[in-house]
């Protein structure tokens, strides 16, 4: 038996039916169309399939469809409609990603990151990201392009005298 | 140095954008419509069994199901170096996990579901799991028909045993060589199985048209080797295959060669019409792809007391699993480079590929050097404690430097080795000690140096398409592949620097072996090199026809032209400043009567290293020129362990790679960074752990722990050596499995320094050291 699902996906509205074991994952992928949420365990480990729900960072493969009924779903996609947000810039500019399967994953999250915490201090920044898995980068530049972001942003909001 | 405009320049990755927007493809990302099929693998639950009987009757019931394949319908073998592989088991099965069937459904719950409906009758046979007992008298052959298998010339197999593949080098006399040293040392060292663990698992989705043609979209490092091996095993033209290569997230050799890919060609051959889709879950990732293959490696070397190494022994034997196509190529490069980058007079190297019932081995990030180096290195540091030498003072001593003469006769490359040496040391301000920071903590130093050469046949060669458009940007078609080291922009740089354009107006795209020039592989650190000399060949071609077509239509000498600013300029008249995309599709117009000169600036250029050769004697090793050249380097680590817990924790790690000319220096910092914390990972607590049935213990990331942001040194820092390769593509050589090579004896060595002891097995867990340190104690 179906489910009907009304949820908002980088602010478009869409109403699914799902099956009761369906995952987040998979109906956002291959149903919705959106493909930047990336399975690499399928068990909740590695983090690339992480999206933010209502703010929220959570890894879809954990989480069944028919529970974000009625919530807010951001993806990378999202992010960037009106361009790249300050952190992606950084994160281009720093070259922070070498094969990019993780960066979807880990822009949410960095970008989860800086909005509960504008000014994180380097070790929260690896706090934050240690569930996020990247085989390739050794997280350095990633790290950087955070920490650069928050400075840049502090910078421009409030600028010190 | 030459100063160049671009190349030497970090440069922002060209795939930057796309990756951190999401809009990169993998394969998984693309779409096939409703027609898609999902195929689920039947897999081998023993590690050595004869097969008796496949019943696919009940899997055929299940709703969903198109068609179960079996081996029955794919008999011949395939294999990259050895041929020693069925795309499905024939009559047995050689370790757990190996695909027996595979089920072709609508759905993958309907894949699955009926997968585990096929009935596979087994009789189990003895089965071998490590190096001593398959090569022990009386050992269960794993491969009866081992003479039979096609392989490369320079391969050595030992029918009748469990060795595949026996390298050999001799060189001088070891056992006069050894007695010629004040000091002789002997140990074993032993470094276990490992996952590449690439963060996407390998994927392939096939489709054979109606009318015959077989396209294959796959996760891959190598678009034309897959095509050539589909093409043999598979009976097809090689026109009518297409392999399609979208981003690989994530290589280190795991998806080199061909591994699942030809089961989805295979099932895509027997649903005409339909595009069949293969995702290996993560358990299949660990269990069927390749492994790092195992190794036991005994060394002994002397060494007289003013530091000159006088004889190296070294024998290593490879848990090198139960197919070694590809596997027996590292064997293969290990053996003949196992002295690691000294000057010895003395070398017996023997190098054993042993058939064994785990998982098939393969290549992973270092190709042979990162295992071996691991006692080689250990030992040199021992080595010299023993003779009372400063460790970086023994390395210079024996360091090879351009010129010298290699193990098997050929001649060394121009490269910084002693300089990466010293500034590696200088880097972690070696001999200088540093103070704890607290009782039961000790802080200790190492230093490793380290070489590798690109393992390839002889003949691997390299192509590349480029194309002028209207607005004067570039395309370029390769099909070297972006598996994150940063080759699409490397490749940029390289035409930029030719034509004046700027990286950031250069498209370099991804592999498509319709359209794009052919490419070996994207393995051995190659490609900057190979790919990048094709890649400079098409821009010099391109850039010919742009002077030719002014020269033509204006008249003016092509010796006294020149590009600068994506502009054509001359050297005797200021005033001539013709923009690119003026005339570079729709040609130049003559002043005299309006007629065009020129036109679509097209050009292609390829590479092949023409001077080597692996014929070599078998039994000495002795003759031809194996490997086109040598990446050096040289690192030092800071690290502390708390001896209440045997925990280390890495603070600095210096790392000096010699790229010969670094094409983009912040890629390689990026290569540096990574490399580091994958040998971090390896000799700090990865492992791949099997029962003594074979089964991996530990196929998920949970259990299998990959090093998080919060494993991260201290501090990493990058040092880059640019010694010329004079054969480079401005002078670059590739580096970027290198940087992984010397982590693990280095921190061996910095453990030795810091408590005292010396491990010699991998991995260094806290536990291991922690009873190491309790037994010192006792
Ligand atoms: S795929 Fe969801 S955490 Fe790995
Ligand atoms: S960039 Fe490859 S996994 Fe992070």
């Amino acid at each position: 038996m179906g489910h009907a699902v009304a949820l908002k996906v980088n602010g478009e509205s869409w109403s699914l039916e799902v099956e009761p074991a369906e995952l987040l994952l998979e109906v956002l992928r291959s149903r919705v169309g959106i493909k930047s949420p990336k399975p690499g365990c399928e068990r909740g480990d590695c983090g690339s399939c992480t999206v933010l729900l209502d703010g929220r960072s959570v890894r879809s493969c954990l989480v069944l469809a028919v529970e974000v009924d009625g919530h807010e779903l951001t993806t990378v996609e999202g992010l960037g409609i009106d361009g790249l947000t300050e952190l992606q810039q950084r994160m281009v500019e720093l070259s922070s990603f070498q094969c990019g399967y993780c960066a979807p994953g880990i822009v949410l999250t960095a970008t989860e990151l800086l909005a509960v915490n504008p000014r994180p201090e380097r070790h929260e920044v690896q706090a934050a990201m240690s569930g996020n898995l990247c085989r390739c980068t050794g997280y350095a530049p990633i790290i950087d392009a955070v920490l650069t972001a928050a400075a840049t942003a502090a910078a421009t909001t409030a600028p010190e005298v | 140095m030459v100063d160049h405009t671009f190349v030497g320049h970090s440069t922002p990755r060209i795939d930057g954008v796309e990756k951190i927007t999401g809009a990169a493809p993998f394969t998984d990302d693309l779409d096939f419509g409703p027609d898609l099929l999902h195929a689920e693998v039947v897999a081998s639950p023993h590690a050595h069994a004869r097969i008796l009987g496949i019943d696919t009757y009940l899997a055929e019931q299940v709703p969903g199901v198109v068609k179960v394949v079996t081996g029955k319908s794919f008999q011949s073998t395939f294999g990259l170096y050895l041929e020693d592989r069925h795309i499905f088991a024939q009559d047995r099965v050689r370790f757990v996990g190996e695909q027996v069937a595979a089920v072709i459904a609508r759905t993958r719950t309907a894949a699955k579901r009926a997968a585990r409906m096929v009935i596979v009758s087994y009789e189990v046979l003895p089965a071998v799991f490590d190096t001593d007992a398959a090569l022990a008298d009386g050992a269960v052959e794993l491969h009866p028909d081992l003479a039979d298998y096609g392989r490369v010339p320079w391969f050595h197999p030992r029918p009748g045993t469990n060795i595949a593949h026996w390298r050999k080098l001799r060189k001088g006399d070891v056992a006069a060589g050894l007695r010629d040293a004040d000091l002789v040392l002997e140990d074993t060292y032993t470094v276990p199985r490992y996952a590449h663990a690439a963060i996407e698992p390998h994927a392939v989705v096939a489709e054979l048209s109606v009318a015959g043609r077989l396209t294959v979209w796959s996760a891959s490092q190598s678009p034309y080797t897959q095509r050539n091996l589909f093409a043999e095993a598979l009976g097809l033209s090689h026109r009518d295959i297409r392999v399609v290569t979208p981003y690989v997230g994530g290589g280190f050799g795991g998806k080199a060669g061909v591994t699942m890919e030809i089961i989805g060609a295979a099932l895509a051959m027997t649903v005409r019409g339909h595009p069949v889709k293969l995702h290996w879950s993560r358990e299949q990732e660990f269990v069927n792809t390749y492994q790092r293959q195992g190794l036991r490696a005994h060394l002994t070397i002397g060494a007289r007391r003013d530091g000159t190494i006088t004889a190296l022994q070294h024998t290593l034997h490879w848990d090198a699993g139960a197919y070694v196509e590809y596997g027996a190529n590292v064997v293969n490069a290990a053996g003949i480079s196992a002295t690691g980058p000294y000057r010895i007079e003395h070398v017996q190297l023997d190098s054993l590929c042993v058939y064994t019932n785990l998982p098939p081995g393969g290549p992973y990030r270092g190709f042979g050097y990162s295992e071996f180096t691991f006692g080689l290195e250990s030992h040199i540091d021992r080595l010299a404690h023993g003779l009372g030498i400063d460790p970086v003072e023994f390395r210079r001593r024996n360091a090879v430097v351009g010129g010298d003469e290699l193990p098997y006769g050929a001649q060394m490359n121009p490269s910084g080795l002693l300089e990466a040496i010293d500034r590696a040391a200088d880097a972690i301000d070696w001999g200088i000690e540093q103070p704890a920071p607290s009782p039961t903590v000790r802080v200790g130093k190492g230093i490793a140096a380290f070489w590798k050469a690109p393992a390839m046949p002889p003949n691997a060669g390299s192509a590349a398409f480029l194309k002028f458009n209207e607005d004067g940007s570039v395309n370029i078609t390769v099909s070297g592949m972006e598996i994150g080291q940063g080759y699409l922009t490397a490749m940029a740089q390289i035409a930029a620097e030719v034509l004046s354009v700027p990286p950031d107006r250069i498209r370099v795209e991804t592999p498509d072996t319709d359209r794009n020039a052919y490419e070996w592989q994207t393995v051995a650190s190659h490609v900057t090199w190979g790919c990048g000399n094709a890649v400079l060949a098409a821009a010099n071609q391109a850039r010919d026809r742009i002077l030719d077509t002014v020269h033509r239509a204006l008249g003016h000498d092509v010796a006294s032209l020149y590009l600068v600013d994506e502009q054509v300029r001359s050297t005797t008249d200021p005033d001539l400043a013709l923009p690119l995309r003026e005339f570079v599709v729709t040609g130049l117009e003559q002043p005299s009567d309006g007629t065009f000169k020129g036109g679509p600036v097209v050009a292609s250029g390829s590479f092949m290293p023409e001077f080597t050769s692996t014929r070599s004697d078998p039994e000495t090793g002795q003759g031809g020129k194996p490997n086109v050249h040598y990446t050096v380097g040289a690192a030092g680590l800071v690290l502390e362990v708390d001896v209440e817990t045997g925990r280390i924790a890495v603070r600095t790690v210096a790392l000096a790679v010699d790229a010969g000319t670094a094409i983009n220096p912040v890629a390689i910092e990026g290569q540096i960074a990574g490399g580091v914390l994958q040998g971090l990972g390896t000799v700090l607590y990865e492992e791949l752990r099997f029962d003594d049935g074979g089964r991996l213990l530990n196929p998920t990331l949970t259990d299998y722990k990959l090093p998080t942001a919060s494993d991260i040194p201290d501090r990493v820092i990058p040092i880059i050596v640019e010694v010329d390769q004079p054969d480079g593509p401005f002078g670059a050589r590739g580096v970027g499995e290198h940087t992984m090579i010397p982590i693990a004896p280095l921190v061996a060595n910095a453990v030795e320094d810091a408590v005292g002891v010396r491990i010699t097995s991998m991995p260094i867990t806290a536990e291991r050291l922690y009873l190491a340190l309790t037994a010192e104690d006792g």
